[in-house]
């Protein structure tokens, strides 16, 4: 089925890579305690989002595709700098990063 | 040689990735989560997006990953300890992620035509001059409303950071 030599892989494979990806990444914000890992495995289900369109772009063979990735880009930017100041903050106001200890809500 | 390329960065990717949720140490998934990023823009070059896979390694695994580095690094706060886990997430929820992949992979095999193969070159739409055409006529509006979600983003993290000199 598949040509070692030439050719390539179906576009379906780099689909499923992408849910592949994203499902780790959902795995690790559930399994994962440390909100700086937390907050990675978010980042790591965008990438994979982003790899999802640009795959959609090659299949379709328009680069719209790009621009959404572009956009991902640039909100996860911004949101890695307001979550990072956010998590210092909490750093600064409990002393831990540990997610379950952060729980004030419950009590 | 593309069908290699593909299967050596999907396998480092799917490595660092798994490595990221089991490494216990902050620092270690910081690592992992740039090599699964570096990976991801191999795999965009063979998707024929240049440009995207240059802001890939410049923006994401250059600033955006120097920035999580550097907070580990301010925080200093060690590995993490082990907790009383959430059985709700660990044996409902896991497994429904499995099952989504699974539907997911087998949507895509359904809808994404198996004949056409992906191969290096055969899509050259994205260079640069190709995107900002695109950005600055149809996406104009998008991309002017980003400035505005970049200043708000500034002056929230300004915000949280002044309520710490207060104290």
């Amino acid at each position: 089925m598949i040509d070692l030599a030439g050719g390539g892989v179906p576009i379906s494979w780099y689909l499923i890579l992408s849910a592949i990806l994203f499902g780790i990444g959902a795995t690790g914000f559930l399994i994962r305690r440390n909100i700086i890992a937390v907050f990675m495995c978010i980042e790591l289900m965008l990438n994979a989002v982003n790899l999802s369109f640009v795959a959609f772009s090659y299949m379709w063979r328009q680069v719209d595709g790009h621009i959404f990735t572009f956009f991902v880009m640039v909100v996860a930017a911004a949101e890695a700098a307001v979550g990072l100041a956010i998590i210092l903050t909490i750093f600064k106001n409990r002393g831990t990063l540990q997610l379950d200890r952060i729980n004030s809500l419950k009590n | 040689m593309d069908v290699f390329l593909f299967f050596l960065f999907a396998a480092v990717a799917v490595g660092c990735a798994i490595n990221l949720i089991l490494q216990k140490h902050p620092i270690s998934s910081a690592i992992s989560l740039i090599g699964v990023m570096v990976s991801i823009a191999v795999l965009y070059l063979l998707l024929g997006a240049e440009f995207i896979a240059a802001a890939q390694v410049i923006v994401y695994a250059g600033a955006i990953m120097v920035l999580f580095v550097f907070v580990i690094m301010l925080l200093n706060t060690g590995a993490e300890e082990d907790g009383p886990s959430n059985a709700m997430s660990n044996f409902l929820g896991v497994p429904l992620i499995f099952v989504m992949v699974g539907l997911v992979s087998y949507v895509m095999m359904q809808i994404a035509p198996s004949a056409q193969l992906v191969t290096f070159g055969s899509f050259t739409g994205g260079k640069a001059e190709d995107l900002g055409i695109l950005l600055f006529t149809k996406y104009l509006l998008p991309f002017e409303t980003t400035s505005v979600l970049i200043l708000i983003a500034i002056l929230g993290a300004v915000v949280l950071a002044m309520r710490e000199v207060d104290e």
